[in-house]
């Protein structure tokens, strides 16, 4: 379908001195035009990898396999050039960290220039004036002046806006915002998910959120992807992950959020034992070490992809549909 | 911005003044009367007792220096003591000669070393990288009086393809740039590996920044990253490296402007230390360490204008 984006099979493991770090497993995820993904997972769970690939942006070091097909083409199988071309055209990525997210010395309407430049058909001057209307679209007054600040001098909140303003400017098909608000504090969290939600309605291509924060996933997204150790372990629509989650680890995520305790309690709940070693991944399910409902098979048997209903799967051998 | 300008200039006076004062403690503190040593064991008492007083040496150490600066403040660097012509003009007459040579140097290093440090980079882990890695190392380790000895045999001895000694005939472009290419390649060698290696450092640590990964997540083309997103940044530890390296340039000077017989400070510097030539050599060392506090005062100052950050550190 034009416009969609499916990655099978994918993985991707860094080859390091120390061996090969398994970062990402067999992982299959679909997103279509108009969707909003959200990708959901603790530090470590491989959302970033994840990200990194779908933006061409993995380090020298990393192996990729299986298949990322985006518009009927295959990002995996791309050279660096053609990859190249894609970013900052058809995939635009809102970085992570507002702060350090652009060059100290420039800037910020000479960066934002630079960054249209596949847009061989505008001139300097209509690109100035495409950077000035898109940050007032997001929210930043004075737009005009605020482009011939340098980073520095513009506030956190400030500058993830600009981040998000820079994306929109590539007019890509797919957007891809790895944490945006996870370096903001709350206020500002709350008014860039604001921002994401509105923009989202004029958005006609793939939005793909990464979060660590289930309230901000629950907030924007249509459908949700839960990883865990570089799997995914359970995905679907957002009310079915959030109300009706099957995957023990998804179960266990939702009830550590602060978010969602009903009373006040004396002790944080947590999930016990710790993240497999991920240069050599178990051979069964990557939870099962940690799982309360582990049993004969998760320790040897890889689970098998459990489809629930037409978009909810969890792999877990102890769910049935 | 001005007022760490005017606070960097009052430094640098202060900077001149101890280096008069070390300089004349120095005369001073070294064994061996002066005059018998610029006139040979055979001198006449009488005449000894002239070149003494012609050069002020028979006044207290204290009162020496404060005369030098009272002068100085005039103009007068005082007068050469076996040419009786005044050191301003001798300087003034050297400093073209040197000044072309260092900055010409510096230039060829400069236009050479940073775009090896940048292709370093963008071909890291490469034989490219590795054979620049080697001969970078390999030329800062060779002194530049080595080079200039080397070079003077092959291509003036030898192949007769360029003068050996002086600086060209003058009026004469095309002979004075003959005359200007080996003592220049000669500074030049080293400078272009440590700029070189400098670059590579500094960009290889800005490439890893998370702004480099944005630029390249739109996909900007990597010589585009390389020569404005990091170089802009990589390039201000290299400034502060040449400005200091500068004083170091210019006393390579001194010895390649010996090799080569070209007429220039370093040349006036060490005729005059062989014949104690006090006033020459005191008026030339703070022509010389004016030059050198001056260019260091410049660099601080482009530094803050490259980076806003330091711009507003200085304006707050």
């Amino acid at each position: 379908m034009s416009g969609s984006l499916t990655a099978s099979d994918l993985s991707v493991r860094y080859e390091t001195p120390h061996g090969s770090v398994h970062a990402l497993r067999h992982v299959d995820i679909e997103a279509h035009p108009g969707e909003v993904i959200g990708i959901v997972g603790e530090s470590g769970c491989g959302k970033s990898t994840l990200v990194t690939a779908l933006a061409n942006l993995l380090p020298a070091n990393a192996r990729i396999d299986g298949s990322i097909s985006y518009n009927g083409v295959d990002l995996a199988k791309l050279d660096a050039h053609h990859q190249r071309l894609l970013r900052g055209d058809e995939i635009a990525l809102v970085s992570q960290d507002p702060m350090t997210a652009f060059n100290p010395v420039l800037t910020i309407g000479d960066q934002l220039v630079d960054f249209q430049h596949h847009r061989k058909d505008l001139g300097r001057a209509q690109k100035r004036a495409r950077i000035a209307a898109m940050l007032g679209r997001v929210g930043i007054a004075d737009a005009e002046r605020r482009m011939d600040c340098y980073p520095h001098e513009l506030s956190g909140g400030m500058r993830q806006r600009v981040a998000i303003a820079a994306a929109l400017l590539t007019d890509s098909g797919l957007l891809i915002a790895d944490e945006p608000t996870t370096a903001l504090d709350v206020t500002m969290e709350a008014q860039i998910i604001h921002l994401l939600r509105e923009l989202r309605r004029e958005y006609n291509g793939i939005i793909i959120v990464v979060s660590h924060h289930l309230g901000v996933i629950a907030e924007l997204c249509d459908r949700v992807y839960v990883m865990y150790a570089g799997e995914v372990v359970e995905g679907g629509e957002v009310d079915a992950i959030f109300h009706d989650a099957r995957h023990p680890y998804t179960q266990a995520l939702l009830a550590c959020d602060p978010a969602r305790f009903h009373e006040r309690l004396d002790r944080l709940p947590t999930i016990p034992g710790s993240l497999p070693n991920l240069t050599q991944p178990p051979s069964g399910c990557v939870y099962a070490p940690r799982c309360d409902r582990a049993f004969a098979p998760c320790g040897s048997v890889a689970p098998p992809q459990v489809k629930l209903s037409a978009s909810h799967m969890a792999r877990c051998h102890a769910v049935a549909p | 911005m001005l007022a760490y300008a005017v606070k960097r200039i009052g430094l640098g006076l202060l900077i001149l003044v101890l280096v008069m004062i070390a300089m004349y403690a120095a005369v001073f503190l070294v064994p061996g009367d002066p005059a018998t040593v610029a006139l040979g064991p055979r001198a006449t008492p009488e005449l000894k007792q002239l070149l003494i007083e012609r050069m002020g040496l028979d006044q207290p150490v204290w009162w020496q220096i404060v005369e030098f600066f009272r002068n100085a403040l005039t103009g007068n660097l005082g007068y050469d003591v076996w040419s009786n012509r005044p050191v301003s003009t001798l300087v003034l007459e050297a400093l073209p000669n040197t000044l072309i040579l260092g900055l010409t140097a510096l230039t060829v290093a400069l236009v050479i070393g940073v775009p090896l440090g940048c292709l370093s980079v963008m071909r890291r882990g490469t034989l490219a990288d590795a054979v620049i890695g080697v001969l970078s190392v390999g030329v800062i380790a060779v002194p530049s009086f080595v080079v200039a000895i080397y070079s003077l045999l092959l291509f003036a001895v030898t192949l007769r393809w360029l003068p050996a000694i002086g600086a060209g005939e003058a009026g004469d472009i095309v002979s004075q740039a003959k005359a200007l290419i080996m003592p220049a390649a000669a500074i030049a060698l080293g400078w272009i590996g440590y700029i070189a290696r400098m670059v590579r450092a500094s960009m290889m640590e800005v490439m890893g920044e998370p702004h480099i990964r944005t630029a390249r997540s739109f996909g900007l083309p990597e010589w585009k990253i390389v020569s404005k997103y990091a170089l802009r940044i990589a390039i201000i530890p290299t400034i502060s490296l040449v400005a200091v390296g500068l004083g170091s340039i210019l006393s390579s000077a001194v010895f390649v402007e010996a090799v080569f017989a070209r007429p220039g400070i370093g040349k006036l510097i060490t005729d005059a230390v062989n014949t104690r030539n006090y006033p020459v050599v005191m008026g030339t060392v703070l022509i010389m360490t004016a030059i050198y506090v001056s260019i260091t005062i410049a660099a601080d100052l482009l530094i803050a204008r490259l980076d806003p950050r330091v711009r507003d550190v200085f304006r707050g």
